[in-house]
């Protein structure tokens, strides 16, 4: 978390991180401000303009308008004044940024994906992935400490156990619409029972381990890309207030 | 050869990315695209230049795979692009013509374009009958005109597929990447893979890169159909950057397809096969893993670097270097996926996580 300072331009600059903290890349399920996307966020009067950088020129553009349109529709929602987000070195970037700045959706070019069901459904199905790589983990957490009791331990109980992993899945679970007492359950909310937990967990890992995977190689790709500091250096104003590239604490969620 | 392993490089290239034949920005940000992966997944010694990378000679690709590589034979993957390159990227012809200067190391595979119609059919026809074709590469996502992708399962794609299986063109390698336009496509969707197994039982099907990143949906189909199989191209050099996570790959491949179903490939000139081999030889699941994947036996590993891919294209393995025949179920995945996953007995859904896999293809 960032400490936010009192007053003045980088207290809005610290609120504007916090809001592009909780937009993530739908496949990666990890928070852009995590993954090195945010090249730049420079704030002016009455204007809030970002960055956005991706691992490579050709990555998927659904998902790469996903995470434009959540990073504009964050910080309008964080502040007042104009936002402006703009995707870098991308085959698709003048499209995407077009459509975005006219809140477009993306079949039509307009509304982010509320009109379109292809995109709603693409994120709802990474949403689903998401909550079952989540579920493998808590199982993994719990499994020392429940043992062949799993399929009934109840979130409260697991929430005692393994607080950040039952966490992790709660928020999937709020993302789903989907609600159970228990600590894990299928994509319907219902209970996974004895007899198709262990098959159910194999899968389950397979997903995890493609998750987590491909969130490695993005990193190493995005690092190759712009280096460490994952920003180009010719692209930097030293005259902007930038307090997300000098925040310690952003220093400290990179790799 | 490497030691007693007999080696079949099933994903290699001779490519021109350079700057002169590139024709506009999507060709110089597929070649980059490469040299990222290259550079980010490359030991420091076997880095090359961009420059070097764009372009490389015959002589150096012969001594990288061949003299020291290790490659026994290689596989040339014909991918055409010819949107983005003033020659193509490499086709077929610049391949075969090279292969044929080279006796004996190299198999040629063409390619085709469902969007080619009629006369893309007869054109397969004449590839074949120049080159012998034994399998082809196809690029779901190559841009044609206006067109930004195709899919296995569109009408066209069967008439080409039908094609393959008249001519005896065996094997079909598919490579899903991510420049399917339009933007709300999935470019990485695999289900089309499914569909084209299904009609087409005498064809093997190639998930080049296992899939990736989906690794998940491609293991779901490839339990299920037992002609899909998985090219390593692409998830090799994590056994150097990244061996656990290598671990993890390996360890899912061999649970839900088996051990017959998985090739070695470079992908050279992204990555060289010398380090790979090597690296891979001496591999080993981690000792902390294995409760979950077990290990890595050197007939698990004669059969990935070399024998599985010689089963493919009829290439003839000297006796010494080849493993005695066993009793393996090549149509069923060891680790029966479908079953324990379907375990709730709903075999249709199999269980709720199958379900999330296979939503992932459903779009």
């Amino acid at each position: 978390m960032i400490p936010v300072p009192a007053g003045g331009p980088s207290a809005a600059a610290a609120a504007a991180w916090a809001a592009l903290g909780r937009v993530r890349d739908p496949e990666l399920d990890q928070p852009i401000t995590d993954l090195g996307f945010v090249a730049s966020l420079r704030i002016e009067p009455g204007l809030t303009r970002v960055e956005l950088q991706l691992p490579t020129y050709f990555c998927a553009p659904n998902f790469a308008w996903l995470m434009v349109a959540d990073a504009r529709d964050a910080l309008a929602s964080a502040g007042d004044g104009r936002v402006e987000v703009v995707l870098l070195d991308h085959f698709a970037a003048d499209e995407i940024n077009a459509g975005v700045a006219a809140a477009g959706g993306f079949g039509s070019r307009f509304d982010t994906d509320g009109g379109d069901p292809v995109l709603a459904g693409l994120r709802e199905t990474f949403d689903r992935k998401a909550h079952v790589a989540a579920q493998e983990r808590l199982a993994r957490a719990l499994a020392a400490q429940v043992g062949e009791r799993l399929p009934d331990v109840t979130l409260a109980e697991a929430a005692r156990l393994a607080p950040d992993a039952t966490d992790a899945v709660v928020r999937r679970r709020a993302r789903l619409g989907l609600s159970s007492e228990f600590a894990i359950c299928d994509e319907r909310g219902a209970p996974v029972t004895a007899d198709r937990l262990p098959g159910w967990l194999r899968f389950a890992r397979t997903v995890r381990v493609s998750v987590d995977g491909n969130a490695a190689l993005c990193r190493g790709l995005l690092e190759t890309r712009y280096g460490p500091t994952r920003t180009d250096p010719a692209r930097t104003d030293p005259t902007r207030t930038d307090p997300a590239r000098t925040d310690p604490a952003r220093t400290g969620s990179a790799r | 050869m490497y030691q007693n392993y007999f080696v079949v490089d099933a994903h290699t290239h001779f490519w021109d990315g350079s700057p002169a034949n590139q024709i506009n920005r999507y060709g110089e940000g597929f070649i980059k695209c490469f040299y990222d992966y290259h550079a980010n997944l490359s030991p420091d010694e076997y880095k090359w230049t961009l420059e070097e990378f764009e372009r490389y000679s015959e002589e150096r690709m012969i001594r990288d795979l061949f003299e020291n590589g290790y490659d026994d034979v290689a596989i040339l993957q014909s991918t055409y692009l010819t949107d983005w390159y003033v020659n193509g990227f490499n086709t077929t012809e610049q391949n075969g013509r090279m292969a044929e200067r080279h006796p004996g190391r190299f198999i040629v595979n063409g390619r085709w374009d469902p969007r080619d119609g009629e006369a893309g059919l007869e054109k397969l026809e004449r590839l074949h009958e120049r080159w012998q074709l034994r399998g082809v590469k196809l690029y779901t996502a190559e841009w044609k005109g206006d067109s930004k992708g195709w899919k296995l399962s569109d009408p066209w794609a069967y008439r080409y597929l039908e094609k393959c299986q008249d001519l005896g063109i065996h094997n079909i390698h598919v490579h899903k990447g991510p420049t399917v336009y339009p933007m709300n496509r999935d470019a990485f969707d695999v289900a089309d893979v499914d569909d084209a197994a299904t009609a087409f039982p005498r064809l093997n099907f190639i998930v080049e890169h296992v899939g990736l990143p989906r690794l998940e949906d491609f293991c779901w189909i490839a339990t299920q159909e037992p002609n899909v199989y998985g090219g390593l191209a692409v998830a090799m050099p994590f056994i150097h950057s990244r061996p656990r996570y290598f671990a993890q790959i390996i360890g899912e491949l061999l649970y839900w397809l088996d051990e017959n179903r998985i090739l070695f490939g470079s992908d050279y000139a992204i990555w060289q096969p010398k380090w790979l081999i090597e690296k891979f030889v001496e591999f080993q699941i981690p000792e902390d893993m294995q409760g979950e994947y077990g290990t890595l036996t050197p007939t698990i590993k004669k059969k990935i670097l070399g024998l599985n891919a010689a089963r493919l294209y009829d290439i003839k393995v000297p006796g010494e270097l080849d493993v005695p025949d066993e009793p393996v179920d090549t149509g069923h995945a060891v680790g029966s996926g479908p079953v324990s996953a379907g375990s709730s007995g709903s075999a249709g859904s199999s269980g709720s996580a199958g379900s999330a896999g296979s939503s992932g293809t459903a779009r």
